[in-house]
């Protein structure tokens, strides 16, 4: 079987479309037949009590978890097992982890331009130039030549946002960005995402971060049991939320913040 | 008075890098009079009863301090007790000191305990000094030349012996664990036979030095598999996953990312094993190649000098283990950098 050519992306066709989407772990049923569209520039925040399969959903944008059934299309490119088909949906989409995952025997600068050189195939210099730039706009340049573990929470997370945008993607997935962080530092990462999102980023958040949802988002899903149950632009959603479920989660963690 | 306790902490930057260490100052357990003068007491029992005297170590104290016109027994009772005392002035000393200079104090000790020891078998340092250069120049130069290529060997071995095992192919799972599990299953001696031996059955004749190199590379390879596997699962999954998500590849996810993490874990064994090599590779001795320990045993049958060439080559042998070892330290300390805050 000859190689297949690398899809490309289809600058007209959605940031991301989901059809039908089913994936089981063992017999619990993770995403239940869930449908969902996100445009190009939107602002989509995710959020939904714990197990409700938020964070699989988002995983599976990226194929860091495989689906059972249904259909995702990223930039229009259909998400198969494929390894070119992968490489190409990997390279249109960024990622920040709730543990920042950032890679702890290399510099800051490192970890962001490493990938560059790697993946992108750019000469050492530029790799460099690029991911300078990046930490710059996440406003940590003079960290460069740092590891990981001299830099605190907050700190390491905007690198991790460095890295994934240093790779250039048409859209950037969030999973509980701030849920590891001190409060304090919660502040500087949210406010790295809210700039990113006026500058026009395609972003879907996982997060517990109400504020940031009325600020931000053009619209909010709430998930439950792996399906959506309620999605609604911010001022609707938390103003006048139609299900019960979507209440009593709004209820349980307002009174919180 | 907790700011004095901090004091105390603070006074020793060593203890930030001993997590293990707790900020409590038990006493020394040797230096309790519960246990200290009861322990001595014993120790006065046993060389007595032992009849420290009458050794060879015990001898010579007995003659540095011209004890030797007295009566076997009363000679005997004085030496115990003369031991029993310098032990106790020891402890007492050693343990006022810095700890740093306690390590250095109790090595020095115990290395001069050996040499006693060793000087207590009437060596000839004649015939070693006519001896030693032989061992040197082929013995050890042998010894070095199976160990290195041997760890060379074993290291890819054990590299692919890995992979292989967290691979998601049947067939490469299979082969690995048929090849650890008779590799660290069989004696290594007998896998030395094995080759030797067995592969002319095969219609391939091997030389003694070959035959020597692929049995402690298969055997060692084995081994280091495992650890290497350990190593590599011991980093965690968010490591892969940031790697995908970037879009790198696996062979570079591998040897970029998990594999430069994974030495921290894989060196401290890794440089055991190589210590364990060095040493193993004497019995490839049985086959007649010319290593150190081959020589060590024939060179001593010429002369009836035995324990010379044993305890020749024994020295030779550690001097090596400490060089890997102070290699091991500093290879960990290039791998450990970014954790160091």
């Amino acid at each position: 079987m000859p190689a297949k050519a690398a899809p490309q992306p289809d600058l007209e066709a959605p940031a991301v479309e989901i059809r039908g989407l089913s994936k089981w772990f063992g017999a619990f049923k993770a995403l239940d037949g869930l449908d969902l569209t996100v445009a190009r520039g939107e602002r989509l925040v995710i959020c939904g009590p714990s197990g409700s399969g938020k964070s699989t959903l988002i995983r599976t944008i990226n194929a860091l978890e495989g689906f059972d059934e249904g259909e995702i299309r990223v930039e229009g490119i259909r998400l198969t097992r494929e390894p070119a088909v992968v490489q190409a949906v990997r390279l249109r989409v960024g990622m920040v982890f709730q543990g920042f995952n950032l890679f702890p025997h290399l510099t800051v600068l490192e970890n962001c331009a490493l990938p560059l050189r790697l993946v992108r195939g750019l000469a050492a210099v530029e790799a460099r130039e690029r991911a300078l730039h990046y930490l710059s706009k996440v406003r940590i340049p003079e960290q460069a030549d740092k590891f990981p573990a001299q830099l605190s929470g907050g700190q390491q997370q905007r690198v991790a946002i460095a890295r994934a945008l240093a790779m250039e993607p048409g859209l950037m997935l969030f999973d509980e960005p701030t849920s590891a962080l001190d409060p304090e530092m919660v502040k500087e990462v949210l406010d790295t995402m809210v700039q990113l999102a006026a500058e026009g980023m395609t972003m879907m958040v996982v997060t517990h971060e109400m504020g940031f949802a009325r600020q931000v988002a053009d619209r909010v899903v709430f998930m439950d049991g792996g399906r959506i149950v309620e999605q609604a632009p911010p001022e609707e959603f938390f103003a006048h939320p139609r299900e019960d479920r979507t209440r009593t989660f709004l209820q349980q963690i307002l009174r919180l913040h | 008075m907790p700011e004095l306790a901090l004091e105390r902490t603070r006074a020793r930057p060593a203890a930030a890098a001993r997590p293990f260490a707790d900020n409590v100052d038990y006493p020394p357990l040797l230096g309790r009079p519960i246990v200290f003068l009861p322990g001595l007491a014993l120790l006065f029992e046993a060389l007595r009863w032992w009849g420290f005297g009458a050794t060879a170590i015990g001898r010579g104290l007995s003659d540095l301090l011209g004890l030797s016109g007295l009566s076997p027994s009363t000679e005997n009772v004085a030496v115990a007790a003369l031991a029993t005392l310098v032990v106790g002035l020891n402890l007492g000393v050693v343990m006022r000191l810095k700890l740093r200079w306690q390590v250095y104090v109790v090595w020095l000790e115990l290395a001069l305990l050996i040499l006693v020891f060793f000087h207590s078998f009437n060596l000839s340092f004649e015939f070693i000094r006519r001896k030693i250069g032989f061992l040197l120049t082929q013995g050890l130069t042998m010894t070095l030349y199976i160990s290195v290529v041997s760890i060379a060997i074993a290291s890819v071995l054990a590299l692919l012996g890995a992979m292989a095992k967290l691979s998601s192919n049947g067939m490469a799972i299979g082969v690995a664990n048929f090849y650890t599990s008779l590799f660290r299953g069989i004696p290594l001696l007998m896998q030395i036979y094995l080759i030797y031996m067995g592969l002319p059955q095969l219609g391939y004749v091997v030389n003694a030095v070959p035959a020597g190199i692929a049995a402690l590379s298969l055997c060692y390879g084995a081994y280091m598999t495992e650890i290497f596997r350990a190593g590599i699962e011991s980093i965690p999954k968010g490591q892969w996953e940031a790697a995908r998500a970037l879009g790198l590849k696996p062979g570079a996810t591998l040897t970029r990312i998990i594999l430069p993490q994974a030495m921290r874990v894989i060196i401290p064994p890794t440089g055991n094993q190589f210590i364990a090599m060095l040493k193993d590779s004497s019995l490839v001795s049985v086959v007649g190649v010319w290593e150190l320990m081959y020589l060590a045993r024939t060179q001593g049958q010429t002369e009836f000098r035995h324990i010379e060439m044993m305890i020749t080559a024994s020295m030779i042998y550690w001097l090596f283990s400490i060089v890997l070892e102070l290699i091991q330290a500093r290879i960990e300390r290039h791998f450990g950098r970014a954790h160091a805050r």
